[in-house]
């Protein structure tokens, strides 16, 4: 799809299959930001001449479009940061941090992201909480079952990937969010790699708080989302104070600060990437978010039924419904499989991926990682299939 | 040197490397390493004993290049004295980072004589050498004290 609209892929016959980590930006969106830089360079909240009344107008209509992308209330529930990984930092340090005690249970995943489990473990230390792993099944997903079986009465958060970034199984967050609200449990949810290929609706899920990074969406790296219901969001502390977010301070040490969101956002913040990543929800809702997810969809389907036909592929994740094929050729090291694409200008992940604890089930280390977006052809794919089904001579190649 | 074999030689080190295992001896000194660019994680266990490096046992998951590079730095060094094994590290290094080196010196090793080509694969032939070199330093802090 839209191949003509991204640059990147117009200079050269590279294949780009690594969008699990980052995405390829459309030409509206490097031109975007562009335009903040030529012509309406300035800062936010501090101007009364055109240019930042323009940069200020530019930066605030984002956070509307957020709203609307993720179906948010209001549009005071969107803050902007760095991306996700701040966000889960904030949500678990400026929210959980304050409010749970000794022996309140965390139920996460073992094909979490980094971002979503190290903040856990260290305020586990800090807070004496447990944090525990709801099992994966056999096709290492979460599934309803198990999390229904794995929540106590010490339950207080669930916090999940919409979809994993190593198995990419789509957790069903609408259920999820049900269960939440019946158990009076926080809903945490990770959407970094959801977020523009499945749709999100975080009032019908009833999510408590929600993280994204732009840079995987079509959009610049730098900045993401963090999505909080607005009397959560009251309660939560900001982790970092300076400029932009307070009313007053004064020298007897008494300070007010500005109200949610802004109390969050403190320092100059990212402008041309906010710009940019309006710019990327706008092309991606022309497109159709549903479309975008049939096409990957479709294309994984096909690349894994052509993999099972090669002897020496193992596929680690056959049925996950999103774009994220886990594979090794077998006897060769993943990141010696890497290499082997680079050849072939294909670009794909070897690795763990960040999700450190999942060879606790897959029982390896790592593993490559094809991951498809919207610009990606059957071609590309067919291309894929011939040098795996040619890889025995994949060592005159590697070294 | 002939590419094929250059290649056959690596090949062979990487699927039947010398030494796989690590031991339970405390007579061993003991270090890992691991690269902080890409996914190699090595564990190795050297004895050393009389003024010769006695043995040299190493596990771990790594690439081609890094496995193979392991397996035969441990079989040049097995035999060699302390100041043998630092030459020959060092002349290792040298190679491949595209500084003077004696190849004479590097015996098996010289097969990534051309490693340098690939910059992003320079590490993975270091990454064993880093090991022993941490290995080494410990016996000659040893030896001071
Ligand atoms: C599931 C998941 N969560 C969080 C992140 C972190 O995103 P970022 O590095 O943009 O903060 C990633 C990135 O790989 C991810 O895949």
């Amino acid at each position: 799809m839209n191949r003509g609209d991204f640059p990147i892929l117009n200079q050269d016959n590279m294949i780009y299959l690594d969008n699990s980590a980052t995405t390829l930006k459309p030409k509206c969106v490097i031109d975007k930001m562009l335009d903040y830089y030529e012509k309406y360079t300035s800062n936010i909240h501090r101007g009364e001449y055109d240019n930042a009344i323009k940069s200020n107008k530019e930066y605030d209509e984002v956070r509307n479009l957020v709203r609307e992308f993720i179906n948010a209330k209001s549009s005071e529930e969107i803050i902007y940061t760095s991306g996700a990984t701040e966000a889960l930092n904030m949500v678990v340090f400026g929210f959980f941090k304050n409010i749970l005690s000794t022996g309140d249970e965390v139920l996460t995943t073992k094909s979490e992201h980094a971002s979503n489990i190290l903040p856990w473990l260290v305020l586990k230390e800090q807070k004496n909480i447990q944090v525990n792993y709801i099992p994966l099944d056999d096709n290492y997903e979460l599934t309803l079952e198990n999390i229904l079986k794995s929540i106590t009465p010490k339950t207080k958060v669930i916090s999940i990937a919409h979809i994993s970034n190593v198995i990419g199984d789509i957790r069903d967050i609408e259920e999820i969010g049900k269960i939440c609200k019946e158990k009076n449990i926080y809903f945490v949810v990770d959407a970094a790699q959801s977020v523009s290929h499945i749709p999100i609706d975080v009032e019908k899920s009833n999510v408590s708080f929600l993280a994204f990074s732009a840079h995987k969406m079509l959009g610049p790296t730098g900045v993401g989302i963090l999505y909080g219901k607005k009397e959560l969001l009251d309660n939560m502390k900001p982790l970092k104070y300076g400029g932009g977010m307070n009313q007053s301070f004064e020298s007897d040490g008494e300070y007010i600060l500005k109200e949610t969101p802004t109390k969050f956002e403190a320092g100059t913040p990212p402008i041309a990437e906010v710009i940019g990543l309006g710019e990327a929800i706008k092309y991606v809702m022309t497109l159709g978010v549903d479309k975008i997810h049939e096409h990957e969809y479709k294309l994984k389907k096909y690349l894994v039924d052509e993999l099972e036909k090669i002897p020496n592929v193992v596929v680690y994740n056959k049925n996950s419904k999103s774009g994220i094929v886990a594979f090794n050729i077998r006897g060769v090291f993943s990141q010696d499989t890497a290499i082997y694409f680079n050849h072939y200008n294909i670009a794909i992940r070897a690795g763990n991926h960040c999700a450190k604890m999942l060879k606790d089930n897959l029982n390896i280390n790592n593993t490559c990682r094809i991951s498809i977006y919207l610009y990606n052809t059957k071609e590309e794919i067919d291309k894929v299939i011939e040098i795996l089904k040619n890889s025995q001579d994949i060592f005159k190649v590697v070294i | 040197m002939d590419k094929n074999i250059r290649r056959e030689i690596i090949l062979d080190h990487y699927q039947n490397p010398v030494n796989r295992g690590l031991v339970n001896d405390n007579s061993y000194i003991y270090q890992n390493t691991r690269s902080e660019s890409c996914i190699d994680n090595i564990d190795m266990q050297l004895k050393y004993e009389d003024g010769i490096i006695k043995d040299i046992v190493f596990d771990g998951e790594a690439c081609a290049i890094c496995t193979s590079a392991t397996s035969i730095l441990i079989k040049t060094l097995i035999g060699k004295s302390l100041n043998q094994a630092k030459t020959i590290i060092e002349n290792y290094k040298n190679m491949i980072n595209e500084k003077e080196y004696d190849e004479k010196l590097l015996e098996e090793l010289i097969v990534y004589d051309e490693v340098y080509m690939q910059p992003n694969r320079k590490m993975c032939a270091l990454l064993p050498s880093n090991a022993i070199d941490k290995i080494l330093q410990i016996i000659d802090q040893k030896s001071k004290d």
